[in-house]
């Protein structure tokens, strides 16, 4: 005989979540994070768990174009409103001038930081297309990076076409 | 020199995964039945282990196993096999703790939150014991005993005393002689990616683990031994990792273990991923160090005589540490020319976090001790601080008095080129209030030339394989964290066989697939695989040439690999596309693949009796000059800009080799300004990225990079090292432009700005 084994604590809701302009209908435990569920129920791995305490800023994502940590948004307030992640921004084999930026300027090194510097990127060129240095710097002040000293990252921002 | 790919700034094939979120990390994985493990770990820095309970856990629904030390076949391990007695640590703890987070137990259960329940339900009993915290109470007679080995007494698990030269007549000799006491606190390597290991073993008896690491090889040999299980059960596979800078080049970790023995034990998939808090408070960590300095010079600035007196702190186990402390000779005795040295060096034991390799291994700390008391040195005698260091900089193919034979040395021009690009004459002389710049040097090896089992060397392997099509598929060891190996021998490969970048595939770092490579560590991979990788390609050439001369009746040596084409060298017309030669070679060796094989195992020797001659090939030089803007009402230390010479010997990436320079001065400026692991009675108190800081963009130095490049005959193109060496100039070029800005030293690390009030204050009182 099967025995089926439950987690007890949950209280599950059934909830809609916009991810790159596509609809979830998903029941989750009301205390899960955003980024619990992108990642472990809807597999939207980009998002990064750098820290799980909104210190790291590897799991940005956009929610209605501002850049928020994931690890800190319940998925339940996250409810009908318009998230975005770092795979929602690619379309086939072309790259976001953003991602095509960071690849040409050597601003990746290992990777686990781009994903969520890319989103907060984003969250800051969509509302001001051309920041200055000390703008961008600020821009991702909350995305911490331990490979690149950042300099390639700020060039790759200044340098996004069409920005 | 002509060369093709060579020196182009190309971006790895694969950035563009990494830039859309595709590229799979460990965490990314989800296999069908995973569970979830979680690691229950000692509350005590010394404790002897009474009893464990955890009946009480396996009760709880949805908990699968929970293992201790008693499910283990008790087989120690550590990380360097060559000094035996220093493997000393259990995966999981057998009779005692020795330190806040030492692995007691571990569960498997279907959900992360269940499995950190059920540590909550384990009885450990435990018997308190004395504890120690500081390498200098712990040598002291009485001190309470962290391991009951027979070669260790008073703790101390290794001391060196390495004498070159004559060094008492030398102090004798000296016009001036001054000795200064520093120290070097415990800093987190911070990889943005914790540790996680996902392993599965299946109904076939093979254990198949995907792990964030630097050295997979490593991890393999650790398993197999602490496992019981053979060689060819195990597969090691390093995904996509998320930095390292020595943090998972330490073995194997706790994290790779317990998910190994509870996937046995449960026969499912078991991930384990490390909170923040544990890799930070139990990951390895720098050595915090103290160091002694006696150093001799004549009036002109020669130096006569260094001696060292070095204390490691290795927290509750070896890991690298018996390494450690060997190593410093290099930081000693290449950088300068010093005719006469001794160094003694104590690995301690405390009951602390155990420290590891870090970026700059073991360099470091005496080297921030030896660039700040050049500069006390230098204004004693009134010399410039740079002229100085020109003086006595190591010059190219000269033997040191440890009997290092250096290679090709560029260490006078990166000098050079630091002061002029920072405009040091001038800026030396009129300098505004509260701004100041200082300078900053290191040697670097260009990979440890043995491994640390006891194997005749660390060699590297590789082999390439030359498709129908021309396109080539690259195998090595060799792992990318984030550093681009995948890249660097993507393009030595194209190079050698003259074709493209994007004609090439690399599979690396899977010890199924790929042939032995031990690692990113000490700074090898480009020097190491490099030249596996090369004279792999190199022999897959040679099998082309063969064909491709007896078609074209030419000699092979009149042959070259160009563009796509193999082809007699000034007459492209005469010859054929690389993928012809390919199909004509086959075709000529009853359809056999074309496959080169190639290694590299330099022939270098260190003596580990006396500690001297070479450990590695070849060396890396800097130097690097800060300019810093202090605070004085605050003690707030800003670094606006810093000049960053490197001699590399050739960039095979520019683009790359800039960003190790980058990424060295923001983990040197964290170092220099704000981090340190604060510890109270063994517990470390700043264990989240909120109270660990290290620099964001916001505190970044605009900064000037310049390659010099100074080719060696051993790497591959003329490659060295760059990347590890990098991070060492930045402290002291912090601390003496901080001196030259207000006046006052700093010999203990970090400078934070109530160290720097409290010396503004004492030099107030003074005068």
């Amino acid at each position: 005989m099967i025995k089926l084994e439950k987690e007890v604590i949950n209280v599950k809701r059934l909830i809609e979540l916009i991810v790159n302009g596509m609809s979830y209908e998903i029941a989750v435990d009301t205390h899960r994070t955003l980024l619990e569920v992108l990642r472990d129920n809807l597999g939207f791995t980009g998002t990064k768990n750098g820290c799980d305490q909104g210190e790291c800023g590897s799991c940005t994502v956009l929610i209605d174009g501002r850049a928020v940590h994931s690890c800190l948004t319940l998925a339940m307030d996250a409810q009908g409103k318009n998230i975005e992640t770092i795979e929602g921004l690619s379309e086939g084999e072309k790259l976001h001038p953003i991602q095509q930026s960071f690849v040409d300027h050597g601003a990746i090194q290992c990777g686990f930081c781009t994903p969520g510097m890319i989103m907060s990127s984003k969250g800051l060129l969509d509302k001001n297309p051309s920041p200055t240095e000390d703008e961008i710097k600020r821009g991702i002040s909350g995305n911490l990076c331990r490979c690149t000293g950042y300099v390639k990252i700020v060039d790759a921002i200044k340098a996004v076409e069409g920005r | 020199m002509g060369f093709s790919v060579i020196g182009k700034s190309l971006p790895r094939k694969d950035d563009p995964l990494r830039a859309t979120g595709k590229a799979k990390f460990t965490a990314d994985f989800f296999l069908p039945g995973m569970l979830y493990g979680k690691i229950l770990r000692s509350p005590y820095p010394h404790a002897r282990i009474l009893n464990i309970d955890t009946t009480k856990a396996e009760r709880l629904s949805g908990v699968k196993k929970v293992v201790t030390g008693k499910d283990t076949l008790g087989i120690k391990f550590g990380v360097t096999g060559f000094i035996p007695p220093s493997f000393d640590e259990y995966a999981l703890a057998i009779e005692k703790v020795r330190y806040i987070g030492d692995e007691v137990a571990a569960v498997a259960a279907i959900s992360e939150e269940i499995a950190e329940e059920a540590l909550d339900l384990i009885e450990v009993e435990y018997e308190q014991l004395p504890a120690v915290f500081d390498p200098i109470e712990a040598m002291k007679p009485g001190a309470p005993e962290i391991h009951d080995l027979e070669h260790v007494k008073n703790n101390i698990s290794l001391y060196v005393d390495r004498n070159f030269g004559d060094v008492e007549k030398a102090f004798k000799d000296a016009d001036y002689v001054r000795e200064d006491e520093f120290y070097c606190q415990p800093v987190d390597h911070a990889p943005m990616e914790a540790h996680v290991s996902l392993a599965d073993y299946d109904v076939s008896g093979k254990l198949t683990l995907w792990t964030s690491t630097q050295s997979p090889y490593y991890v393999h040999k650790h398993l197999e031994r602490t496992l019981g299980l053979k060689e060819s059960q195990i597969r090691v596979i390093k995904p996509y990792t998320g930095g390292g800078f020595g943090d998972r080049a330490g073995g194997m970790s706790a994290c790779e273990f317990c998910a190994a023995l509870l996937s046995i034990k449960t026969g499912r998939p078991v991930r384990i991923s490390y909170t923040r808090e544990e890799e930070t408070s139990t990951s390895p960590r720098r050595h915090p160090m103290k160091v002694y300095l006696k150093s001799g010079v004549k009036k002109d600035g020669t130096l006569l005589a260094s001696h060292y007196k070095l204390f490691a702190d290795t927290g509750a186990y070896n890991n690298y540490g018996c390494v450690s402390i060997n190593i410093p000779i290099e930081a000693m005795t290449v950088t300068y020319r010093v005719p006469s040295v001794r160094y003694e060096g104590y690995l301690v034991y405390t009951n602390t976090q155990p420290s590891g390799a870090m970026r700059g291994h073991a360099h470091n700390q005496p080297s921030f001790a030896l660039d700040t008391q050049l500069d006390l040195i230098a204004e004693e005698l009134g010399i410039d601080p740079i002229d100085i260091r020109i003086k006595n900089a190591r010059q190219e193919y000269e033997t040191s008095c440890s009997k290092i034979i250096v290679g090709s040395c560029g260490f006078t021009r990166c000098l050079e080129q630091s002061r002029d690009l920072s405009d040091w004459n001038n800026r030396k002389k009129k300098q505004k209030q509260g701004r100041g710049i200082g300078v900053g040097t290191m040697s670097f090896a260009s990979g440890a030339a043995f491994n640390f089992f006891g194997a005749p060397s660390g060699y590297s392997a590789a082999t390439v394989r030359l498709l129908d099509d021309g396109t080539v598929t690259v195998l090595t060891g060799a792992s990318d964290i984030g550093q681009g190996s995948d890249g660097t021998l993507s393009m030595i490969a194209a190079e050698e066989l003259g074709v493209s970048m994007n004609d090439i595939r690399i599979i690396s770092a899977d010890t199924e697939l790929t042939p032995v490579d031990y690692g990113s560590y000490s700074s090898r991979v480009t020097m190491f695989a490099g030249n596996a990788v090369k004279s792999a390609a190199s022999d897959a050439k040679m099998q082309l040439f063969e064909t491709v001369a007896k078609k074209l009746e030419a000699n092979i040596e009149d042959l070259e690999a160009k563009d796509r084409r193999i082809y007699v060298k000034g007459s492209i017309e005469k010859g054929m596309s690389f993928a012809e030669a390919i199909c004509e070679t086959m075709a000529a060796n009853k359809m056999m693949p074309v496959i080169g094989k190639g290694n590299y195992n330099p022939h270098v020797q260190f003596n580990m009796l006396t500690g001297e001659g070479n450990c590695t090939p070849a060396y890396s030089f800097a130097s690097y000059v800060a300019e810093v803007e202090v605070d004085k009402e605050t003690g707030v230390v800003k670094v606006p800009y810093l000049v960053a010479a490197h001699d590399c010997g050739r960039a095979i990436n520019p683009t790359r080799v800039e960003g190790q320079l980058e990424g060295s001065v923001q983990m040197g400026l964290g170092h220099a300004l704000m981090e340190e692991l604060v510890m109270d009675k063994g517990l470390v108190l700043n264990s989240s990225f909120l109270d660990y800081k290290f620099p964001t963009a916001l505190e970044m130095p605009s900064i000037k990079s310049v390659v010099v490049e100074a080719p060696d005959p051993h790497g591959p193109f003329g490659a060295k090292e760059s990347g590890e060496g990098t991070t060492i100039p930045v402290v002291p070029s912090i601390g003496n432009a901080i001196y030259d800005a207000i006046g006052v030293r700093l010999k203990e690390m970090p400078f934070t700005p109530e160290k720097i009030l409290k010396a503004l204050e004492e030099k107030e009182k003074r005068t």
